[in-house]
């Protein structure tokens, strides 16, 4: 049960890059927050600085108000999963369990103790002496999870750990994560670019875009209501619709068309109108014409993917659109549906800035 | 079960000759001639033979001067391979945690790779010259009364100083590779299980090096027992008093200098029994360690 907090946090490599920009962060006891952005972004580099295999260029990192930026990755009570597992491969998997406890000094009864239950908790005690090399991916990862959990650090960090799962056992452990930090109450950091973890796996989501955090908060509340562009097309799958536009007083123009129902909006600059698909309507009277591309069917609902006439884009291209509907929802190719949106929803962004106006 | 047989032409032998004539022309016949020469005894101009059975093993190996170099060998490729091996991880490790001029470190040391044996034997002629020699000079000037023209324990250092300094950049660079071949991750893991960096060396780095330790020592020890020959040629020659004389140079010694061509096949037989008894140990009793 600990707090982490970090202050004005920033990574700048030798040769000049930053890969951290200033970040604030104040992570509450056993919450659980995760870190989403493209690749590149800074993320794995800011949990890496928690870690301590990163150097603390400048700023703070606390956990339980103890200064931590110069102490040894060992004795900072955090445990960390790797995305390939990072086993020992000459040890046996209970070898890997406890040689941070051995390290530590810990009696050997205890050891024993504490791997078996951590063993039973992740079935894995059918493998305990087995090497690394004979297990399968996925046994590969909870044996990396019961190292860590073994130690039972103040904090886990977890880069990426799934990626290197298939889709389904990708899905299992995922359940199984959340299971276990529930089960345990421990402050958990855990860095991804699927969106489908993040939302699902997180407390809080930290959006992290060029070394900075874009936007925190929890993941329904960050569907809702994006701070920016880059948060609203981030989050959200399928994507969120985005229409370039202009205000003209009353109406957003984009191309030929013209939406009502805005207001006080800036005149002056490029905007971006921003649709979620499932915000989309069948309505005889609605603005938009979509001319059916691809239909896609996911079992429950269909997305049906096609170009908005008489919208142009930057590339002075048909804007594309998604609209997602039932299943029973089948259109022809080339057809045209009419389309409505609830105009209440829809969110407008400052196309220069990203930041959102309405 | 009947095994399935498919009809196979000569081809695939056709492949395979130029390395089996390789093996036939240059260990098989040799080997055979040494064996059959070794049962011969032959009069001091090469003009008679007389096929005498083991006489010749009798009196080789059961003689005092061999028995003394088949004691120094043993020493000789114990202190060559350990130190070489230990002063080359020592290196590689150090030189593998350099960040700025990484790439000019690792060059400079792999250069004595090039090196012949026979140069690096004259090379330590000169620096042990008792005229001009500089660490002759230096090792007399720090109280050591140096002298291996004379001591067999210096004339054994200086062989074997030579001899490591010549294979260490050869383990070196296998070192270097085998540490970079070290998940970077494993090594961040360890990093947060264990906060010494000693320990961390010995139960992660060490042990996830061991099929490179276990393929250099095999290396070292022929290396120690053969191709020492022209270092030891060019610098001692076995002297002071067959101090320094390993079993390959008295192989030499007694077969070209002395003319005892079924002495000398005697012993090289011997020889190439006991380099088989070692690889076989090796192969058999280490290297079950190895595997991971």
């Amino acid at each position: 049960m600990s707090k982490v907090q970090l202050t004005n946090v920033r990574k700048t490599y030798p040769n000049g890059a930053e890969a951290v920009r200033g970040v604030d962060m104040e992570i509450e006891s056993g919450e659980f927050i995760v870190f989403v952005g493209p690749s590149g972004c800074g993320k794995s580099t800011l949990l890496r600085m928690v870690a301590g295999l990163e150097s603390v260029t400048s700023g703070q990192v606390l956990i339980d108000d103890r200064l931590i930026n110069d102490v040894s990755p060992a004795e900072r009570d955090v445990a960390m999963v790797f995305q390939n597992y990072a086993l020992y491969p000459h040890m046996t998997v209970r070898g890997n369990m406890s040689y941070g406890l051995k390290n530590r000094g810990l009696p050997k009864a205890e050891i024993d103790q504490k791997v078996t239950e951590a063993a039973k908790m992740l079935r894995i005690g059918d493998f305990l002496d087995r090497q690394p090399s004979q297990l399968s991916g996925g046994q590969r990862q909870r044996v990396a999870m019961g190292r860590a959990i073994v130690r039972e650090p103040k904090v886990f960090l977890f880069d990426e750990p799934l990626s290197n799962l298939d889709a389904k056992l990708r899905v299992q452990m995922r359940i199984e994560i959340k299971r276990l930090q529930r089960r345990m109450n421990v402050t958990s950091i855990y860095v991804t670019h699927d969106q489908t973890e993040a939302m699902t796996l997180a407390d809080r989501l930290a959006v992290v875009n060029d070394g900075k955090i874009e936007q925190m908060g929890s993941p329904i509340d960050l569907y809702n209501n994006p701070a920016t562009l880059f948060v609203a097309s981030f989050i959200g799958s399928p994507q969120v619709n985005l229409l370039p536009a202009t205000f003209d007083g009353q109406h957003l123009i984009s191309g030929d068309l013209k939406l009502s129902g805005f207001g006080d909006l800036p005149t002056s600059t490029e905007l971006v109108l921003g649709i979620r698909p499932d915000e989309l309507r069948l309505d005889e009277s609605g603005p938009f014409l979509l001319r059916v591309d691809i239909v896609e069917q996911h079992g429950s609902d269909n997305l049906i993917y096609g170009g908005v006439l008489g919208a142009m884009n930057d590339g002075d291209q048909e804007t594309e659109f998604c609209f997602k509907t039932s299943q029973d929802m089948l259109p022809d190719l080339d057809s045209t549906l009419k389309l409505g949106f609830n105009d209440e929803r829809a969110m407008v962004f400052n196309k220069v800035t990203g930041e959102r106006l309405r | 079960m009947k095994r399935v047989q498919f009809e196979h032409s000569a081809i695939p032998y056709l492949f395979v000759a130029p390395q089996i004539i390789i093996i036939v022309v240059f260990f098989l016949w040799p080997a055979a001639q040494a064996i059959y020469q070794s049962f011969l005894l032959e009069d001091a101009f090469g003009l008679s033979s007389q096929f005498v059975w083991f006489r010749n093993y009798e009196d080789t190996i059961l003689s005092e001067s061999w028995l003394q170099a088949a004691g120094f060998t043993v020493l000789f490729s114990a202190l060559v391979t350990f130190l070489s091996l230990a002063l080359a991880l020592l290196l590689a490790v150090k030189a593998n945690e350099v960040i700025r001029g990484a790439s000019t470190y690792k060059t400079t040391l792999m250069w004595a790779y090039a090196i012949a044996p026979p140069v690096a034997g004259l090379m330590g002629n000169l620096m042990f010259n008792p005229l001009i020699g500089d660490l002759y000079k230096f090792l007399n000037a720090i109280g050591w009364d140096f002298n291996h023209k004379l001591d067999s324990f210096d004339a054994g250092f200086v062989v074997v100083l030579i001899s490591v300094w010549k294979q260490v950049s050869v383990n070196f660079i296998f070192f270097l590779s085998g540490l970079q071949g070290i998940p970077k991750s494993v090594l961040e893991a360890s990093l947060m299980d264990c906060k010494s960096s000693l320990r961390r060396f010995w139960t992660i780095t060490f042990p996830l090096l061991a099929p490179t330790t276990f393929f250099l020592m095999v290396i070292n020890i022929t290396y120690a027992f053969f191709e020492t020959f022209g270092i030891i040629d060019t610098t001692t020659r076995g002297a002071p008093g067959g101090a320094t004389t390993t079993l390959v140079f008295k192989v030499f010694q007694d077969g070209f200098r002395g003319a005892d061509i079924g002495g000398s096949s005697a012993q090289s037989v011997v020889l190439m029994i006991m380099v088989l008894a070692l690889t076989v140990v090796q192969f058999r009793f280490i290297e079950r360690k190895v595997h991971y």
